[in-house]
């Protein structure tokens, strides 16, 4: 009874955004609508489809509910499966509550190591990127390490970081940082030269200095393309925020998959990659729409709303 | 209307010599010894095939890049670095993505740290001159092409120019478009008084709007002949004299064009 109470609101997310998908029809006539009402309902369609082999094959005895739980066993105990999720950020700390909010604090706290690792790559890189563009001393002193580091895989850098900074949050947002950092350093010189010359021609003319043109004709300019880069760093970012996770932080879903491997328990490990699938996903709409909100200049072909 | 006339010319022109030496290649002689003289409010257009330095005149005369010879003089002051008297429009509109109309049409005032509501208040008086009153806060990306270059006119008249350089600000936008810009181009010459110096290849947009055509050989541009426009406005199409101006325009160009076709085959 209990169970199948809260089966219903978990896919409550999927009725709302079809009673979401109704408040456009009093605008029906607009195409974007429509065109993202059709894409929901193809997206719908395919998850089901997914959903329904894998149902298919655990009825027909192919898959071992054991190993492969299909998805209407691993979403039916959620009470039972939040019993291992922790509301704390401690490390080592063993599951004390449970339930929905430490679900959350679990998930938040993996977010949070997300968000601020790739704020920090894209500020740091920035600046860096700028410093090695513009000052002739630097670059010849950084290109040769910057160089030499962007090609070593994010997860590489793991045993550095907790050398360095030891078990904790630091880590995680370290290895996040990496992933971006030096991309995005490599990436802005380039921008900066391809800021088109007219630009900083009417910045001349109008008498802006060399501080002003950087900050309100080059910064804006190249920032799109930068957050870009960002975006494109988001999947790498997730993926080694888990590692880091997994090894060196205990705490975060991806504390959750290490502790769900060691325990044996199938339906913890599928539940978790829901919630990581899912986060995924928002995390790539928030970019956006922070995209769409706040550097609305994006040339639509380059992942902007229009 | 009845300007004093004055002694000092706007813009002096006096044996200017432009080498570009780009890196590592040869260098390319722009323009040998040119000499011409622009009044205070008088509207030169500037002709010539491509290639013979007709944009680098206008950027040098912006202060955007200096002289190999000679000396540009303007309102009696050498021109040594850019200065937003003398504004300079380009082929595209160039204004800046992330930006609104208005903020666009004030960047200017606010580097030279005009307050934002007096920066308002002229970005609207400037953009109800150029017939874009109620397309302030609208993005760049959301005006046509002719209004883009309508609001850049207004960045640059935003600067109270004594000087207004074009390098061919019409040339990508469609025929009908073009020809009412051309209208709203000598209303907005008359308003300001502004002296205007306007690059095109067109001869008809030449003789629609110029008080002096200056003729350019191909490169190494010189002054070929210069060619006072002696028709009302606006410019009677049917006058038997504007055909005559067009036939001579038409022709002085064919020949240059021919020399440098000539030139490049040589080399
Ligand atoms: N920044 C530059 N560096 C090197 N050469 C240039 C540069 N700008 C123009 N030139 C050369 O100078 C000559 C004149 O160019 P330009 O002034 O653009 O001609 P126009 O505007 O009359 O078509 C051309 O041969 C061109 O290649
Ligand atoms: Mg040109």
């Amino acid at each position: 009874m209990t169970m199948s109470a809260q089966s219903v609101p978990s896919g409550s997310p999927l009725g709302g955004s079809l009673g979401g998908g109704k408040l456009p029809v009093r605008s029906f006539p607009s195409p974007a609508a429509k065109r993202r009402l059709t894409s929901l309902f193809w997206g719908l369609v395919s998850v089901g489809l997914f959903a329904a082999i894998w149902e298919l094959l655990w009825y027909v005895e192919v898959a071992n509910p054991l190993l492969l739980p299909p998805p209407h066993m691993f979403l039916q105990d959620i009470p039972g499966t939040l019993k291992f999720f922790d509301r704390s950020n401690k490390v080592g700390h063993m599951a004390t509550g449970g339930g929905a909010t430490a679900l959350m604090a679990t998930a938040g706290w993996t977010m949070f190591r997300v968000f601020t690792g790739l704020a920090l790559g894209l500020v740091l890189g920035t600046a860096v990127g700028a410093l090695i563009h513009y000052i002739k001393t630097f670059r010849n002193l950084a290109l040769g390490t910057v160089l030499l580091l962007a090609p070593i895989s994010p997860v590489a850098w793991l045993p550095v970081a907790i050398f360095v900074f030891g078990i904790g949050d630091v880590p995680a947002i370290f290895l996040v940082f990496i992933t971006v950092f030096f991309a995005i350093v490599l990436s802005t010189g380039a921008q900066i030269a391809s800021v088109p010359k007219n630009y900083l021609h009417v910045a001349r003319i109008m008498g802006a200095t060399e501080r002003q043109t950087f900050w309100r004709v080059i910064l804006p300019a190249i920032l799109p393309s930068l957050f870009m880069t960002v975006r494109l760093n988001l999947l790498g970012a997730w993926m080694v925020v888990l590692v880091a996770e997994t090894v060196g932080v205990g705490s975060g879903l991806g504390q959750i998959t290490n502790m769900a491997r060691a325990t044996f328990n199938a339906k913890l490990v599928f539940f978790n990659m829901a919630i990581i699938g899912a986060l995924g996903f928002l995390s790539d709409w928030a970019l956006r729409e922070f995209q769409r909100k706040t550097l609305w200049w994006v040339a639509p072909g380059e992942g902007a709303s229009r | 209307m009845n300007r004093p006339i004055s002694a000092r010319p706007s813009v002096s022109i006096k044996a200017v010599d432009k080498i570009w030496t780009p890196e590592g290649r040869t260098p390319v002689e722009a323009l040998r010894g040119l000499e011409f003289d622009v009044a205070p409010g008088e509207f030169v257009v500037l002709l010539g095939p491509s290639g013979c330095g007709k944009s680098t005149l206008l950027y040098m005369i912006a202060g955007l890049e200096g002289v190999s010879g000679g000396s540009i003089v303007c309102d009696g002051l050498p021109v040594t670095e850019p200065s937003a008297e003398r504004g300079l429009i380009f082929q595209e509109a160039s204004l800046f993505p992330w930006l609104t109309i208005a903020d666009n049409v004030a960047f200017g005032l606010s580097i030279q740290g005009v307050l934002p509501v007096r920066r308002r208040e002229i970005a609207i008086e400037m953009l109800k001159r150029v017939g874009l009153g109620d397309m302030l806060d609208k993005k760049p990306d959301e005006l046509s092409g002719g209004m883009r270059q309508r609001a850049a006119c207004a960045r640059a008249l935003a600067m109270k120019p004594k000087v207004l350089m074009m390098d061919e600000p019409f040339a990508a936008l469609d025929v009908q478009t073009r020809s009412r810009m051309q209208d709203f181009l000598l209303q907005i010459w008359r308003d300001s008084g502004a002296s205007i110096l306007l690059v095109t290849h067109s001869i008809d947009e030449a003789i629609a709007l110029a008080d002096r055509v200056v003729v350019f050989t191909a490169r190494p541009g010189r002054v070929k002949t210069i060619v006072p426009i002696d028709l009302p406005r606006p410019r009677p199409t049917r006058d038997p004299r504007y055909h005559e101006y067009r036939d001579m325009f038409t022709e002085l160009l064919a020949a240059e064009v021919d020399r440098a076709f000539a030139e490049q085959e040589a080399a």
